[in-house]
């Protein structure tokens, strides 16, 4: 889905300690980037942007694997068989994008168990928005349309990411998230042809998800210290503020064709700049989120546990299966 | 039970008959059975493949980056092995 993390609360990434600042190796990584080349796990990078990788990318997967929550809770209740095998195949989706992003922050030296361990701990944070909840059948359509689809002006520039797994995962979610965000708008197109009642619904949804939606693209750029860094070193390639205005535009002509409003009164036109204005964002509601203080993280993050936990003794048996197997199998070739 | 993590694999995919097997992730699996499985499921959910080879990660061996020019270099000066370096008199036309 998509990683606040980069601005999240976290150590600053030092410059690295280990490494002078004018090694040969130093030098090296740097011409790569100057030259727009990709670096690999087997490359020399400083300690600091390998931190910062790994802080990023698995907060980037510990969002897909959260996010199939909200929309998991609307399984078993879509209104049609057709919505439930599409909001099946969606969320399948995201499982799989947790998965190619874990393996990508792999790649870096961390295991598999540590970044689950740190999710489980509330150390490593995941996307604010998944700490709302699905009330109605219309979040699932807004989710697609407005999370998925700020999820994607985010993505997009991670594909040129410099850490050559992480963009190799980029792509291939990127290619993905278009189904989730169409099929989105597809579902709230329905209602809006449907009755006063969906109309509604759809209102009301749309009512909800907008500001927490925005807080999406991360603290304003005077406010995010990463930022700077992270686009030194290719990790970030478009701000906060200019991905947040971009997703603005893209949207207010997608809510007029879907008849609805966007709970802004100050979103408006402005010819001078070629932009929609729009209001000010509540960051305090922001950070409380961010911090565990929203309307589900308590919720989210015991759910993610218990599934864990429940699903200890299948990884053990798995595990002792195969060690039965290859047994019986180094005692047939004896 | 000393070993929690399941082992992680390698997953090649051929995304049609006729073209090779491309390096597209890893993944965990307890053994290689469940690797082929779990990597239908995470790597061919739109049909990007009709084939997959799974390889222990662990039975890699790959180049050192650091090698990089003691490995490859020694290619750099040697473009007489390229056809462009022969100049031909137009009459040969096509060869």
């Amino acid at each position: 889905m998509y990683t606040q993390a980069i601005d999240l609360p976290g150590k600053e990434p030092q410059p690295d300690s280990a490494a002078e600042p004018d090694s040969p190796e130093q030098a090296r990584f740097d011409a790569k980037l100057a030259a727009d080349q990709k670096i690999e796990p087997r490359d020399w990078m400083p300690e600091a942007y390998r931190k910062t990788l790994v802080r990023q990318i698995s907060q980037h997967a510990h969002s897909e694997i959260v996010g199939m929550l909200p929309e998991g809770n609307w399984i078993t209740r879509a209104p049609s068989l057709k919505r439930k095998t599409i909001l099946l195949a969606k969320v399948q989706d995201e499982g799989g994008h947790g998965l190619y992003l874990y393996a990508a922050a792999e790649t870096l030296g961390v295991s598999r168990d540590r970044l689950v361990d740190a999710l489980h701990s509330g150390k490593a944070k995941y996307s604010s928005i998944f700490n709302y909840p699905t009330l109605t059948w219309a979040d699932i359509g807004v989710i697609g349309w407005l999370v998925d689809g700020a999820a994607i002006m985010n993505q997009i520039p991670l594909c040129r990411c410099s850490y050559g797994p992480y963009a190799r995962a980029m792509i291939r979610i990127c290619k993905e998230e278009s189904f989730h965000m169409r099929q989105g708008y597809d579902a709230l197109l329905a209602m809006s042809r449907g009755t006063p009642a969906q109309r509604a619904m759809v209102q009301e949804a749309v009512n909800r998800w907008w500001w927490p939606v925005l807080m999406m693209f991360g603290p304003h750029d005077r406010d995010s210290q990463h930022t700077g860094q992270a686009m030194k070193w290719g990790i970030k390639r478009i701000s906060n503020d200019d991905l947040r205005q971009k997703f603005v535009d893209a949207t207010v002509p997608q809510a007029e064709l879907l008849g609805v409003k966007l709970p802004d009164p100050k979103l408006k036109w402005n010819a001078e700049r070629s932009h929609y204005d729009f209001g000010e964002i509540d960051w305090e509601e922001f950070w409380r989120v961010v911090n565990g203080d929203g309307p589900c993280n308590r919720e989210r993050l015991a759910t993610r546990v218990r599934a864990h936990e429940e699903g200890r003794w299948v990884r053990e048996a798995a595990l002792a299966y195969a060690a039965k197997q290859r047994a019986r199998e180094a005692g047939q070739a004896a | 039970m000393a070993q929690t993590e399941w082992p992680l694999w390698e997953v090649f995919i051929r995304s049609k008959q006729g073209l090779e097997h491309k390096h597209c992730g890893s993944l965990h699996a307890a053994d290689a059975k469940q690797a082929v499985q779990m990597a239908r499921d995470v790597y061919t959910r739109r049909q990007e493949g009709v084939s997959i080879w799974v390889v222990p990660s662990s039975a890699i061996t790959a180049s050192d980056p650091d090698d990089k020019a003691e490995l490859f270099d020694p290619a750099v000066d040697k473009i007489y092995r390229h056809p462009t370096f022969y100049e031909l008199p137009d009459e040969v036309k096509h060869m």
